[in-house]
């Protein structure tokens, strides 16, 4: 199940801290209630995410899916901007 | 009749002032409860000087300022070669001559921890890294500074090694031991690295 958004960061090819911290710039550039997808190519950015929606009080995680794309695996975030 | 109002009102008016009287005591606790609750913020104290180390450092300093974190980071001792941006000999001691001659001139020229080799284990790791994409620590000092980490050089530390402000990078916060703790005793995580 895929959820609509307002805007796409890929974060393919980064490594630890690089895609959680992109996401959070970009998240920056939001208004409140917008929707960020991020995909990732990183395995550990599924908990990274997990763990910065459970600390930032500006963000809540939607839904996190895993998808292949060219035979590599894709772990693909929604973060909503709350405020 | 008139005297029993009255001594209602009296009443009323008693158990009225020692409501107001708790509610004052119980806001004054709880502002100072919140002045003593920790803040969202996290304090590192750099005292390594070994690459491996000083990356851990900035990967959890960015990361946790990415998350919304105030960070501090306050570097000391062999830490300090991580904000140099050069060595100078002129002008000190003999000590300092040397202290200067064997520690690295930036944080280009950090040792690993383990398996350094003269430098060749750095570069090994460094090489690794780039790889593996995983941003170069000069990188990641840039990233730092742009999410508003802050970064406190030790005084004490920098005065006895003999470092001058010159040879490190502009922009840093002088500090001592306080302001390490004045920020630390505010945080919910601090670490010694």
């Amino acid at each position: 199940m895929s959820n609509p958004f307002d805007k796409l960061f890929d974060a393919r090819g980064m490594s630890c801290p690089m895609p959680l911290v992109n996401a959070r710039k970009e998240a920056g550039t939001l208004e409140p209630g917008q929707v960020l997808k991020v995909m990732a190519s990183d395995r550990g950015s599924v908990a990274d995410f997990q763990g910065w929606a459970k600390i930032a009080r500006n963000v809540e995680l939607l839904s996190q899916e895993e998808e292949s794309v060219d035979g590599a695996n894709v772990y693909v975030h929604y973060v909503k901007r709350i405020a | 009749m008139g005297t029993g109002i009255d001594t209602r009102a009296g009443e009323d008016k008693s158990r009225v002032e020692a409501l107001e009287a708790k509610v004052q005591e119980l806001t004054q606790r709880l502002a100072d409860l919140e002045e003593r609750a920790p803040e969202d913020r996290v304090a590192i104290v750099v005292f390594s000087g070994d690459l491996d180390r000083v990356l851990a450092a900035f990967v959890i300093a960015t990361g946790a300022a990415a998350m919304g974190q105030q960070v501090s980071m306050f570097f000391t001792f062999w830490g300090l070669s991580v904000l140099k941006k050069g060595s100078e000999f002129s002008g000190k001691t003999f000590f300092q001559k040397a202290m200067a001659m064997m520690s690295p001139g930036s944080s280009l020229e950090l040792p690993v921890s383990k398996m350094n080799y003269f430098g060749v284990g750095a570069k090994m790791l460094r090489s690794m890294m780039k790889e593996k994409n995983v941003s170069s620590l000069e990188d990641m000092i840039a990233l730092a500074r742009d999410l508003g980490v802050r970064t406190i050089a030790c005084e004490m530390s920098r005065d006895v090694m003999g470092i001058n402000d010159s040879e490190l990078a502009e922009g840093l916060e002088h500090g001592g031991v306080a302001s390490f703790l004045a920020d630390s005793l505010k945080s919910r995580t601090s670490l010694f690295i």
